[in-house]
């Protein structure tokens, strides 16, 4: 792999984390959508500069979708519900702030350290571009622990299955996998959006999943 | 003969897809309960001739001694669960818990559960297998929330989220097995088939391996109930139809477990990396424990037999994860009475549960006066889940503490200790609900006997006379486990 080839899968790699920490300080759900669908549209030209440099044309059909639904469809219908729910548009978090970053620092320490360690077998770019996967994975559930909102907890979701996609594209000559992912993911948020969002919102006219907590079934 | 050219893989994936579309378009659900037990049926019959025909493994399916076990059991579970949904709906349509519109959506999404769990257990292709997997719990997240009282939606949010998180971890560690297979047998598909891995695996990168299935063993571990990352399962098993809890512990359960065990396989056959074994045993005696002392606190009863799942499965991973053929026995044939005990006991507290209009605990006393036969499946499900003599139960648990003695006497103290945990508290509860005072309500039940009864009958005829030949299967697929 050339020089250039090589810095810019670094650089949007790089980017892809970054984004992952961002959402993490955004306390605005707006906000919150939009950084997750800047960080989609990074995580597609991601996916296509792979595409290019490892000659792998099907990997630009996983761009493309990748584009088109979680960049502009799924941000869009989330601005749409959460319109449409009239719920609070600021973000509550369990976690402060400055807590929650400095955990994520350790976190996206703790995978560089893991993975460069281990896979010093792969050639050294699939390796850099598992350690920021595993970050993206590490920080995005890091984000449904410190959310309450059911949304925010979806977006969480939905930007650890980005670090998935980086991981898979990174892969070289992964078959099959990366596409069904994509449909999945797609999935996913369709379920999540279609059934329980507006079934919460029917039960509690909120979106607050610490709602939920008066029925742990149990202690009723 | 035309028989031997169809390919048996293919229809047991075929009935379950196809019927899924025919159930959507019937609108009356009693013809559809039926139609959903015959296809059941078909899909059981088609099982049971993967035992006669010899696969052979291509790059999407295998079929091989240790996955017919699963499926044939699979498909006998998912068949009689059927039969018992057939008399538990009409209940629940009648009282106004479900419309018939929910019942048209229940019973395709049934059978796109079958079909999903036979995919996930004749998959070869490890992607194949978690897509599999996902879909399965997509499924079974849509159904725990029928009900669509807040309790429900709670119960399928949290199992959605934990789920899903689990299946994405799931999904890191195989492409994690993937980049350790692609130095070795190259780019493309080749690199995630299991056929191909388990030949090559020795030369693969160990750490990465070892990486792999931390995350393999976190993610399905999620699926199987395995104890820090238990909380999903009491929950779905609570709020959602019963009969969807009996496939949930009988079956769901298993295929998590099954995929674990693959990539057991997989780590065994590299000498490098490390052994899986303890870190499974650890994870299991945990859940047991935790379990069994959990049980103490329940008042739903359908909780209390939830986390008695996580105690079992806990159990068989434990005795997965001790290894050797003794122990690889003893959790096989565990995983198979527990899965027909557990099944055929949600199968009882669903009739329970509509006969007397509650799941609570302390609202249940005296069936064995009020309702006879309730009462008494009540009673001899519980003997049998809690590992009472002569039913099977009490062979298997029987076989893992003897054979974990062999090994480590101080872990099979720990493990005699949470059972007995767990028994006291299972008979605790059984006394107050089966015998006494009857308590006030209730209607007479209509119960099926049929499905209740093979079960049990089923677990009493292995714990006093296992048949021959599946003792002998049952070695043979335990050795191949190592």
């Amino acid at each position: 792999m050339t020089g250039l080839s090589f810095d810019v899968s670094h650089l949007l790699a790089g980017a892809l984390v970054l984004l992952s920490f961002t959402l993490l300080y955004q306390t605005r759900l707006y906000a919150l959508i939009n950084v997750y669908s800047a960080q989609s549209v990074v995580l597609s030209a991601v996916v296509a500069w792979q595409a290019f440099v490892q000659d792998a044309p099907h990997l630009y059909a996983t761009a493309a979708i990748a584009f088109v639904f979680k960049a502009v469809a799924i941000p869009y219908a989330l601005h749409r519900i959460v319109a449409g729910l009239g719920i609070a548009r600021d973000v509550e978090n369990v976690v402060g702030i400055g807590p929650t970053m400095l955990a994520g620092l350790a976190l996206a320490a703790l995978s560089v350290v893991v993975m460069l360690r281990i896979a010093s077998e792969a050639d050294s770019l699939a390796r850099e571009d598992l350690a920021f996967a595993l970050s993206v994975v590490l920080l995005g559930m890091l984000m449904m622990v410190v959310r309450r909102n059911a949304v925010s907890m979806v977006v969480g979701f939905m930007s650890l299955e980005n670090g998935l996609i980086l991981a898979a594209a990174g892969a070289k000559g992964m078959p099959l996998i990366v596409e069904m992912s994509v449909a999945f993911s797609v999935l996913v948020a369709i379920t999540v959006i279609g059934v329980f969002l507006y079934g919460l919102n029917d039960q509690f006219n909120t979106v607050d999943a610490a709602a939920l907590d008066r029925f742990q079934g149990d202690r009723r | 003969m035309i028989w031997s050219s169809i390919d048996p893989v293919a229809v047991i994936l075929l009935i379950p897809g196809v019927s899924a579309f025919v159930l959507g378009v019937i609108p009356n659900y009693r013809v559809a309960a039926a139609f959903n037990a015959l296809s059941a049926l078909a899909t059981f019959l088609a099982a049971c001739a993967l035992l006669f025909v010899k696969y052979p493994s291509g790059l999407y399916f295998l079929v091989d001694d240790l996955n017919v076990v699963f499926i044939v059991l699979n498909t006998f579970v998912a068949f009689t669960t059927s039969v018992f949904s057939m008399s538990y709906l009409p209940h629940e349509v009648e009282t106004g818990r479900l419309t018939s519109f929910n019942l048209r959506f229940y019973h395709p999404m049934y059978q796109i559960l079958l079909f999903a769990m036979n995919l996930a257990l004749t998959a070869n292709n490890i992607g194949l297998m978690w897509v599999a997997i996902e879909i399965a719990t997509l499924t079974t997240v849509a159904m725990v929330g029928i009900y669509r009282t807040s309790e429900a939606i709670e119960a399928a949010w949290k199992y959605f989220i934990l789920g899903s998180v689990g299946i994405a971890l799931a999904l890191f560690g195989t492409i994690l097995v993937y980049m350790a297979a692609q130095p070795v047998i190259g780019e493309g598909i080749d690199g995630m088939v299991w056929t191909i891995l388990i030949q090559r695996v020795g030369e693969f990168d160990p750490d990465l391996l070892n990486l792999a299935f931390v995350f393999l063993m976190l993610g399905y571990g999620t699926k199987v109930g395995l104890a820090p990352l238990h909380a999903w399962l009491p929950d779905a098993h609570a709020e959602g139809p019963t009969p969807i809890s009996a496939v949930l512990s009988g079956l769901l359960l298993n295929v998590a477990l099954y995929a674990v065990l693959r990539f057991k396989l997989l780590l065994d056959a590299n000498t490098l990396a490390i052994a899986p074994g303890p870190l499974m045993a650890t994870l299991g005696l945990v859940s047991l424990i935790f379990a069994a002392f959990m049980l103490y606190r329940r008042r739903d009863i359908k909780r209390l037999f939830a986390f008695s799942s996580i105690e079992h499965m806990g159990l068989i991973v434990f005795a997965f994860g001790i290894g050797g053929p003794l122990a690889n026995f003893a959790g096989l044939l565990h995983m198979t009475m527990h899965s027909l005990t557990k099944s055929g006991i949600f199968f009882v507290v669903g009739h329970i549960a509509q006969a007397k209009g509650t799941q609570k605990i302390a609202e249940i006393r005296g069936l064995t006066t009020s309702h006879p036969w309730l009462g008494w499946s009540l009673v001899v499900g519980v003997f049998a889940i809690a590992g009472l003599p002569p039913l099977g139960v009490f062979m298997s648990e029987f076989l893992v503490v003897t054979s974990t003695f062999a090994r480590s006497p101080v872990l099979a103290l720990l493990v005699v200790f949470g059972l007995l945990v767990a028994f006291g508290a299972l008979i605790l509860r059984l006394q107050g609900m089966a015998f006494g005072t009857p308590s006030e309500g209730g209607k007479p039940s209509r119960a099926s006997t049929a499905p209740i009864g093979a079960h049990f009958a089923l677990v009493l005829l292995a714990g006093v006379y296992p048949p021959p030949p599946l003792v002998a299967w049952f070695q043979h697929v335990a050795a191949m486990l190592k």
